[in-house]
């Protein structure tokens, strides 16, 4: 499990527009279970998931990913941590412009150094997995909504991450393809992987995927219940 | 090992994806970039060949030559200074030059009329250079016909063209005997245009010629080592059309450094985040803007070095034609020896491709470094 | 599918850098070929004794840059712009430049 104590997140630390988006937040995240951090804008869930997936260091607190401690990793390990573990799926997608679909789900594998015909190969796989095939070469700015958060979530699982993290997936989707991206969500966690979501869309944390929901409210934690 | 390099060249993937999105604008700064290169390679190509050749081939050029000066301006010497100047001391000969230009304005040409010390034409002969006999079509046993100094023409049948292998020295030369010659251009028989030395030991050059001035205050002494030094002053860096080409060249350089210099766009340090959040190092950043500007600078490089090359060995540097002809219409063809300064292709490479590198990775490092959780906002 | 775009690359890149050490071995070779046709021109000018290269017809002083004196290319006066545009490729020979500095 992921081990969050006391964790705190402070901006433009000493001046004047200080402010602190995490505030004392300690919790759990189980492996292989799917945890929704549920709260409105603001309430700090992107600083939160962004300090549980080795994107960004806490300024105060400590964190574990199973029994080994990266609050203070140098970046490199950090990195190298993230990659191997850790599949983003951000709010705005943030794929590449300009490159074509195929790039844009290898590009998280390139500094890995896997050989190329591997990994293309098995990006092809993804993008055929999630009915994307034929647009392999595709410009992704020629993509639907929909289409371009699947190739999201395929560039996500290009390095075979134990931990899937999404980050308001459905803002931008009707609820037909939010329900696409819940069933999508339900064969990774059937696979094994852990899913962890922010959103403060019902359809995410009432659905019966949330094996956890976490409450946050200004960068607090406001109830850490546990769905039975 | 492989691992490495199999890295190296996924980072390469991506930055030719990203350079060929503005297929465009990327296109033209390549051609832009090489065409500098390639006319500041040909210009020092160019003029390292022929400075090189001109030195090789006058390096038996008369040892010391005497002119006479009147108001500034060379005339014809005396014969009599022969023979004052062959009492210096280290002077082993003393030897009247006859030589002059003659203006044809039927073909709108200047030649130089020479009278050979060996082997000269009998009088009623000349040879001609194989630049007069393709401008003129004038070929052995025709006749071609000149205007005297006093207005009154004379004819004269070609005995033989001289080798067209030697013109970058003998085109336009018009061999002449003594006599046509005197008559041709009306210098009396106790006059030459100057007088050529040989002298025991080169060393004396300097002396001997000093020697001459204070003997003969209206002379001026020429010695060899000056005229082999003229050539080096050709196309140099501070002929005046050389030094406008390599301030626009470096103007360019700079322009071009400048614009990656000046920082990324928005876009740009969006999309480092982006790589930063899937899973790139910093390391991986810099790596790929190298390649972005290595990509660029290093292709053209060698473009515009080869063409260069092809341009000033193959094709006899047919762009400076233009300039290298000026009015004159008999000109050599420019087929130069291929004698190359690798120190000139170094600077080349160190002018072009390392700043342009440089500006590209420098203003991307501060954005290489930024957390990459600043795109999740 | 396509090459990928760095094979491309590579494979330019490989080809010019050849090309580029081709015309290197052709230089060594076209220097030492073109000796013979040096050797004889040299031999010219020393039988006829010349001073210069043809290079430049248009006028005596840029025929004979290593004759020339002082006022002909001014020819009418001192602020006279240069006449003929080959004039623009060659510096006066240092014995003129230095002659004229030391009578000034």
């Amino acid at each position: 499990m992921i081990t969050a104590h006391d964790i705190t997140k402070t901006f433009n630390a000493g001046k004047p527009n200080e402010f602190s988006a995490v505030r004392g937040v300690s919790l759990t995240i189980d492996f292989h279970r799917a945890t929704v951090l549920k709260g409105p804008s603001g309430s700090g869930k992107t600083t939160l998931l962004s300090i549980v997936g080795c994107m960004a260091r806490p300024t105060a607190g400590r964190i574990f990913l199973g029994n080994r401690e990266i609050t203070s990793l140098p970046e490199r390990f950090l990195t190298e941590i993230r990659r191997r573990t850790f599949g983003f799926i951000f709010q705005q997608f943030n794929l590449i412009r300009g490159l074509t679909v195929l790039e844009n789900v290898m590009a998280p594998a390139y500094p890995t150094g896997e050989k190329f015909p591997v990994l293309r190969k098995r990006a092809q796989e993804y993008l055929d997995l999630f009915d994307l095939g034929s647009k392999a070469a595709s410009k992704i700015e020629w993509l639907s909504g929909g289409e371009a958060q699947r190739v999201a979530i395929a560039r996500a699982l290009i390095n075979n991450p134990s931990i899937i993290i999404a980050d308001e997936p459905t803002a931008h989707l009707d609820s037909k393809l939010s329900h696409e991206f819940m069933a999508i969500m339900r064969r990774l966690k059937a696979d094994g992987k852990t899913i962890v979501l922010a959103s403060h869309d019902p359809i995410v944390y009432d659905s019966d995927l949330a094996d956890s929901v976490i409450e946050m409210r200004d960068g607090q934690l406001t109830s850490t219940g546990s769905l039975p | 090992m492989s691992n490495v390099i199999e890295r190296q060249r996924h980072i390469i993937d991506f930055t030719l994806s990203s350079l060929l999105r503005r297929k465009g604008k990327n296109s033209a700064l390549l051609a832009v970039y090489t065409l500098i290169i390639f006319i500041l390679a040909s210009v020092l190509f160019f003029s390292h060949a022929l400075r090189s050749e001109a030195g090789l081939v006058l390096r038996d050029t008369p040892e010391i030559i005497v002119q006479r000066t009147m108001t500034g301006r060379y005339q014809p010497i005396p014969l009599a200074y022969a023979g004052k100047i062959g009492d210096i001391r280290g002077v082993i000969s003393v030897r009247p030059r006859l030589w002059g230009y003659y203006y044809d304005a039927n073909f709108l040409a200047n030649y130089t009329l020479v009278v050979p010390g060996e082997n000269p034409p009998e009088p009623g002969t000349i040879d001609i250079g194989s630049g007069i006999s393709k401008l003129r079509e004038a070929y052995p046993g025709d006749t071609i016909g000149f205007t005297g100094f006093d207005g009154k023409p004379r004819d004269y049948v070609i005995r033989k063209v001289v080798s067209d292998e030697s013109q970058l020295v003998s085109a336009d030369l018009i061999l002449i005997s003594e006599a046509d010659y005197r008559s041709l251009s009306g210098i009396p028989a106790n006059q030459a245009i100057d007088l050529v030395l040989k002298v025991r030991n080169p060393k004396e050059y300097t002396t001997i010629a000093e020697k001459i001035r204070r003997l003969l205050p209206d002379t001026r002494p020429i010695i060899r080592n000056e005229i082999l030094r003229t050539y080096d002053a050709v196309f140099s860096w501070r002929s005046g059309l050389v030094i406008v080409i390599f301030s626009a060249a470096a103007l360019a350089f700079v322009i071009f450094a400048w614009d990656k210099a000046t920082g990324l766009s928005a876009e740009e340090r969006k999309e480092i985040g982006i790589l930063k959040a899937i899973g790139w190092e910093t390391s991986d950043i810099l790596q790929m803007k190298f390649w972005e500007g290595l990509a660029v600078s290093l292709t053209a490089f060698l473009l515009g070095v080869i063409l260069a090359y092809c341009h000033v060995f193959f094709a006899s540097s047919f762009i400076f034609a233009p300039v290298l002809k000026g009015w004159s219409t008999l000109y050599p063809q420019f087929k130069l020896a291929p004698i190359i300064n690798f120190g000139h292709v170094a600077a080349i490479f160190f002018l072009t491709v390392v700043p342009y590198t440089i500006t590209t990775i420098i203003p991307s490092w501060r954005a290489a470094t930024i957390d990459p959780d600043a795109v999740m906002r | 599918m396509a090459a990928r775009h760095s094979s491309t690359y590579l494979a330019v890149t490989g080809g010019l850098l050849s090309l580029l050490v081709v015309l290197v071995v052709h230089a060594h070779y076209g220097e030492k070929a073109a000796g013979p046709a040096l050797a004889g021109m040299a031999r010219l000018v020393g039988s006829l004794e010349l001073t210069d290269l043809c290079l430049f017809t248009e006028a005596s002083y840029t025929r004979h840059l290593a004759m020339t004196d002082l006022t002909t290319p001014f020819q009418d006066s001192p602020f006279a712009f240069e006449h003929f545009p080959t004039g623009a490729l060659v510096s006066p020979p240092e014995q003129i430049v230095r002659d004229h500095v030391q009578r000034h």
